[in-house]
């Protein structure tokens, strides 16, 4: 083993943060039962990481060495735990014994403390916004300021709510252990769901100046990834793993160099990634072959039609409404039922789209919802419907705050001859 | 074990217009569930009715007396059950099976002092 230089050791290190994190905390909380006193073992392993690997080289499983430190700590604290730390309320231990309806070793990542820890972070009995959260902070070991970043809210609101989340988790007992196998979808789905709200606040901003927020989405795939090594079976998680991958797929071709959107429709397919277009469209089979379809599965799948067709004019739109069609049979909503509507425009011709979209205008869910106005506009435009469309430009311009989605549409009410207001 | 307070939480006008079946299916439905707990591994502690926030009264300051609850909501709280659960999954199994037709339940951990 050779000796690495500091900045070699620093970025093994860095590495080894983003890669083994979760792994190193989870498998603390375990000797800890208390998160705070576990996120300190880990912070100290991985800073000892620095000075130790500078003198005895970089270790082949650094995240092994990670992981025996940080326990090591762990076993120290507890052993030192004071009279005030007697009546800290500490994290429920596993049942020792499975009970009828645990689950036994059919699946290797079921033992995984990794799953433990993000089932724990996305309870129900916690807020969304905590569970985003919490995930970012525990799974990916972001900094609360990261994380407040992330999410366009103060250093001090995200600590607050950071900590009234672990507090409940102490207090009310939320239990550190795999949910039985009847809870287990249920469960699986907020966590999916969690990751799924990662990726789209990453890959399209509410707020702000960049339409994609590149960290935000690689944390996403990094942590569908794990799911998919720790639940290999399921077909829910290899569904969102699959929309993650195709939609990720045209992350180069959606802005144009000066940082305008382009739709799909003006994208450069030959510059989308293949290989992220491969893996998905596999998946996607794998996770269809399923009964009832996981609803990402279907998502995925109009993803795929996306990716696989060579051209726009190529897209097979009856294909997307068919898909649409079901995933509004097992999942209502109007934003799928909004997107049904769009696509029955380019299959059947600009009125047919309309006509769908002016029956959603009732939805009282979608009456902030600036893709509405937006597909109206776009339809009214190729009807040549000049000064409606102008109407629902302005209209969608009131409901977006993404300064690239502002331009689009400012680009698109000035090409009819209008200003917006 | 941990202490949790299952709070339901209902609509009072469908109670005020019950008729005498309606009472006895919800009483049956009671029975059911306290049966049931314990397959949950959970044990009930004890648990009552409240009549109606009509009935009651408020204290202020230890000496303003007022008609009425404090807070006048749609949906008021009717009555509880104390449970001994070993932690949250277990308890919030138990209030889902508790019956609240009109409203819902909230389940609270019980604060303790050692």
């Amino acid at each position: 083993m050779t000796v690495p230089d500091t900045s070699a050791v620093a970025a093994a290190v860095a590495d080894a943060h983003r890669r083994e994190w979760a792994l190193v905390l989870a498998a603390t909380v375990r000797v800890t039962r208390d998160l705070d006193a576990a996120e300190e073992c880990a912070q100290d392993a991985f800073a000892a990481a620095l000075i130790d690997w500078q003198v005895h080289g970089v270790p082949a499983r650094p995240g092994a060495w990670l992981t025996t430190t940080a326990k090591r700590r762990a076993l120290n604290v507890v052993r030192h735990r004071g009279v005030e730390h007697r009546y800290l309320p500490l994290l429920v231990e596993e049942e020792t014994t499975p009970g009828p309806g645990d689950l036994v070793d059919d699946e290797p990542g079921l033992s995984d403390d990794r799953l433990r820890l993000i089932v724990t972070c996305c309870h129900p009995a916690l807020d969304r916004s905590a569970q985003v959260a919490l995930t970012l902070r525990l799974m990916c070991g972001l900094s609360t300021a990261d994380v407040a970043r992330a999410f366009l809210v103060g250093e001090a609101t995200m600590a607050a709510r950071i900590t009234r989340a672990k507090k409940k988790i102490a207090v009310a007992r939320i239990p550190y252990r795999v949910p039985s196998a009847a809870e287990l979808p249920e469960r699986v789905d907020a966590v999916l769901s969690v990751v799924h709200l990662l990726f789209t606040t990453g890959h399209t901003t509410p707020a702000g100046t960049e339409l994609v927020r590149r960290d935000l989405v690689l944390r996403a795939v990094e942590l569908c990834r794990m799911l998919r090594r720790l639940l290999p079976r399921d077909p829910a998680v290899a569904g969102l793993l699959a929309l993650l991958l195709l939609t990720d797929a045209r992350r180069d071709t959606r802005t144009a160099p000066d940082g305008r959107l382009v739709l799909l429709e003006e994208q450069d397919r030959s510059r989308w990634d293949r290989q992220a277009i491969a893996e998905g469209a596999a998946l996607v089979r794998e996770a269809l072959s399923s009964r009832p379809p996981p609803r990402y599965a279907l998502q995925a799948a109009i993803a795929a039609v996306h990716a696989e067709s060579p051209t726009w004019n190529d897209t097979d739109w009856h294909e997307i409404v068919a898909l649409y069609g079901v995933l509004t049979q097992l999942w209502p909503s109007p934003v799928v039922a909004l997107n049904r509507a769009v696509a029955i425009g380019f299959a059947r011709g600009a009125a047919a789209g309309l006509a769908e979209l002016d029956a959603l205008a009732g939805e009282r869910q979608l009456a902030g919802y600036g893709y509405l106005p937006a597909a109206r506009a776009d339809f009214l435009r190729r009807l040549g419907r000049v000064a409606e469309a102008r109407a629902a430009y302005t209209q969608a311009l009131s409901l977006t705050e993404n300064t690239v989605e502002r331009d689009f549409l400012t680009g698109r009410l000035g090409e009819l001859g209008g200003t917006p207001v | 074990m941990s202490k949790y307070l299952i709070l339901i939480y209902e609509a009072e006008a469908p109670y005020e217009t019950a008729t005498p079946e309606l009472f006895g299916e919800i009483t049956q439905e009671h029975d059911t569930f306290s049966a049931q707990v314990e397959q949950h591994g959970v044990t009930l502690l004890g648990g009552e009715a409240l009549q109606p926030t009509g009935t009651a009264t408020s204290v202020r300051g230890g000496s303003e007396v007022t008609d009425g609850p404090f807070v006048e909501t749609k949906e008021a709280l009717g009555g509880y059950y104390l449970i001994d659960a070993p932690d949250l999954d277990a308890a919030l199994a138990v209030g889902k099976l508790c019956p609240a037709r009109f409203g819902g339940v909230e389940v609270r951990p019980v604060m303790t002092f050692d």
